[in-house]
């Protein structure tokens, strides 16, 4: 049996804010096994990158973990402190592409530099260790290893990607965060990058978290799914249960509002109404004032994961 | 035939470059950014003409010129058959204005902030001179919140566009525009910055509009898919150009440019039996600069059938392969 790289179990992330507390990760229940890509999909807001952060040890204040648990190869990181998860956690257990790095790196240092900046500083590699690590990994990412001398404005949007790819790696972690990836960019390119880490996830066995709204770019790579509604799993099981029989009226919903390239759709569905606040998430099932299935027990209690299949399970008062 | 609503013949813009102090000196010509090159396309009544490309082949200057916010260097555009392409004075413009209305992919920043949505609206029937009173507009402002199904729409004319989801404001924005009832509307990635199911919703929104109203589209897009839902026909641009044109069944089941299947090849479809198949993409390199464009054919660089001594060498035109579908390259059917 393949075992499980991160188990994250009763999760909780909430953000104290002075309006209130957003309730942005709660109770997230899910395994990650070893060589498995895990796409986690969902409406803007509804705590995808939140739970990225958190599985880094890093929510942004003000974020705090309530309760729950993230082992990492075993490992329990909740509650480590800060200097042991940078010295022997973030980038070498886990590491993340943050959405929109790409266009966050620093147009006066070369590329090197940034890489190497931290292996140097956090991992005590010397200059030429670091350089060398760098240099390989840029390879493996389809670039020219002497980029390390360029800076950011003299390379594309896609190499930039892959160089932010290639910095994920660098430590070889156990696992990988992929926030939004291919998010701006063309669509040819998107493809590229979607191949690498394709190729990436076959040769280095890559455990990774591919994190999109985009449901089409989503089913491209991903072998389970789970689907976030409002701070939580709502459905979750491999992909292509998500994509073909979908038991959550959500993770139906959201299919059949995506146009179709090969097939003529005479009427797109649409979810009527927005995602709730997260400080006063309805109560009960949190999606029952959009749902068309709402029932009464469905605005008192909230419905649990359940497994209606194997290995899939829906949080539906309707199963 | 009728008539075309929108004409555009050979219309060119170039952007000139600022030159450095050293190039100014030499003498050394003056550079251009080839934005849009020489294209030409008719859109008819109640039609939706998608023009689809990467970012930078000039969707949004094509744009840009049709609702006169640019002036063309060069080519012709007509509207039901008027030539409208050197009107110049306000008086023109704002009765040309009054019949093509433009929206923008982020509502947020076309919106003032400051402004309720009930001022929002208010500001095209001033300009324009349309309702008398107060009450008039008022009934004109609600009409068209109703018509974007912003409803009641009391509950919102008081509120700013901070306090709208992104939904709501593309909304406001599509009423902005159809609120001087115009026969031609450019859509400029107007769903782009969207979540899926509030994407559906404004897709939906447009084409009821189109049979309700009788609304002629550009719509402009990267998406392919989307093109496929909400348009009839579609043009795909590279580099300024139009290089296939078509209905979009016809563009997009068969395409017959390289650079089409290309684009096609790498777009992601909810399907993920193919999850571990590396996908074959069928072009080479990177889209290159629009200032300094290759001679021949401009996508042979990148095509992977170019051919030595044709492709690099002849500017292929762009020719009517089957019953309206045309498409610029040397080589259909011979690849
Ligand atoms: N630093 C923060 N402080 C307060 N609220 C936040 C912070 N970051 C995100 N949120 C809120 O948490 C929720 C989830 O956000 P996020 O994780 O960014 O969602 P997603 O990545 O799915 O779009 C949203 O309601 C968002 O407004
Ligand atoms: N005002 C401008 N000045 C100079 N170059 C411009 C201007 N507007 C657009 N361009 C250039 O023209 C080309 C086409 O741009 P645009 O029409 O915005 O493309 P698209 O909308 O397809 O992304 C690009 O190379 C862009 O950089
Ligand atoms: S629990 Fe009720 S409201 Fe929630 S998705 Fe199921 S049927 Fe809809
Ligand atoms: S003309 Fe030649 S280079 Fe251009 S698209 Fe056709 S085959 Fe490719
Ligand atoms: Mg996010
Ligand atoms: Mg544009």
């Amino acid at each position: 049996m393949v075992k499980n790289v991160l188990e994250v179990k009763d999760l909780k992330m909430y953000y104290f804010t002075n309006k209130g507390v957003v309730k942005a990760v709660d109770n997230i229940t899910f395994n990650l096994k070893k060589g498995e890509v895990l796409g986690l999909a969902g409406e803007s807001g509804c705590g995808k990158s939140s739970l990225g952060f958190t599985l880094m040890g890093m929510p942004t204040p003000p974020g705090k973990i309530v309760s729950g648990s993230i082992k990492i190869d075993g490992r329990e990181i909740v509650g480590l402190p800060e200097d042991v998860l940078r010295k022997e956690v973030r980038w070498q257990k886990i590491s993340m592409i943050f959405q929109g790095a790409m266009n966050a790196l620093n147009p006066v240092y070369t590329v090197g530099y940034q890489m190497t900046e931290p292996l140097m500083l956090h991992k005590g590699m010397s200059k030429e260790e670091a350089i060398d690590r760098a240099q390989k990994y840029l390879e493996l990412v389809g670039l020219d290893p002497e980029i390390v001398y360029r800076y950011p404005h003299e390379l594309s949007g896609g190499m930039k990607q892959r160089v932010i790819i290639a910095t994920a790696l660098l430590l070889e972690p156990d696992v990988v965060i992929a926030d939004e990836p291919t998010t701006a960019l063309d669509v040819v390119v998107q493809a590229q990058i979607i191949n690498l880490l394709k190729k990436l996830k076959k040769e280095l066995g890559l455990s990774m978290i591919f994190i999109t709204h985009d449901l089409s770019i989503l089913a491209e790579i991903s072998d389970r799914v789970a689907i976030m509604y409002a701070g939580k799993i709502v459905e979750i099981g491999d992909s292509e249960k998500i994509y073909y029989e979908p038991a959550h009226p959500y993770t139906q919903k959201l299919l059949s509002a995506i146009p179709r390239l090969h097939e003529d759709i005479e009427r797109l569905e649409f979810i009527p109404g927005q995602p709730p606040n997260l400080i006063n998430p309805p109560k009960g099932c949190r999606f029952n004032p959009r749902c068309p299935y709402v029932m009464q027990v469905c605005k008192e209690q909230e419905p649990e994961l359940k497994e209606v299949d194997k290995d899939h399970y829906a949080a539906c008062w309707l199963l | 035939m009728a008539e075309p609503i929108l004409k555009v013949e050979n219309l060119k813009k170039y952007f000139p470059i600022k030159r450095g102090f050293i190039d100014t000196i030499k003498g050394a010509p003056q550079k251009k950014v080839h934005a849009v090159d020489g294209i030409s396309f008719e859109i008819y009544k109640q039609q939706v003409f998608a023009l689809v490309g990467e970012s930078g082949c000039g969707k949004s200057t094509t744009g840009k010129l049709i609702v006169k916010l640019l002036e063309p260097t060069d080519g012709k555009i007509y509207l039901e058959g008027k030539d409208v392409t050197y009107i110049k004075t306000k008086e023109e413009i704002l009765d040309y204005r009054r019949h093509v209305q433009m929206i923008f992919q982020d509502p947020f920043s076309s919106m003032n902030p400051r402004f309720r949505i009930f001022d929002i609206l208010e500001e095209p029937l001033l300009i324009h001179g349309i309702g008398e009173t107060k009450a008039e507009r008022e009934e004109l402002i609600y009409k068209a919140l109703e018509m974007v199904k912003i409803t009641p729409p009391e509950d919102y004319v008081g509120r700013f566009p901070h306090m709208l989801s992104g939904g709501q404001r593309q909304r406001v924005a599509i009423a902005r525009a159809l609120i001087l009832n115009p026969t031609f509307i450019v859509a400029d990635e107007p769903v782009s910055m969207l979540d899926v199911s509030i994407r559906a919703e404004i897709l939906e929104l447009m084409k009821e509009l189109k049979e309700k109203m009788g609304v002629t589209y550009l719509y402009i897009t990267h998406d392919m898919s989307t093109a496929r839902y909400f348009a009839d026909w579609m043009a795909v641009m590279y580099l300024g150009r139009i290089v296939e044109m078509g209905p979009v069944e016809k563009v997009i089941d068969n395409p017959l440019h390289p650079y089409t299947r290309a684009l096609l090849a790498a777009v992601p479809e909810p399907k993920p039996e193919r999850r571990n198949v590396i996908k074959e993409l069928p072009i080479k390199g990177e889209v290159p600069n629009a200032v300094d464009i290759p001679p021949g054919c401009r996508f042979h660089p990148r095509c992977i059938y170019a051919q030595k001594g044709l492709c690099d060498a002849k500017h292929p035109q762009l020719v009517e392969y089957e019953h309206n579908h045309f498409a610029e390259c040397h080589l259909v059917g011979k690849y």
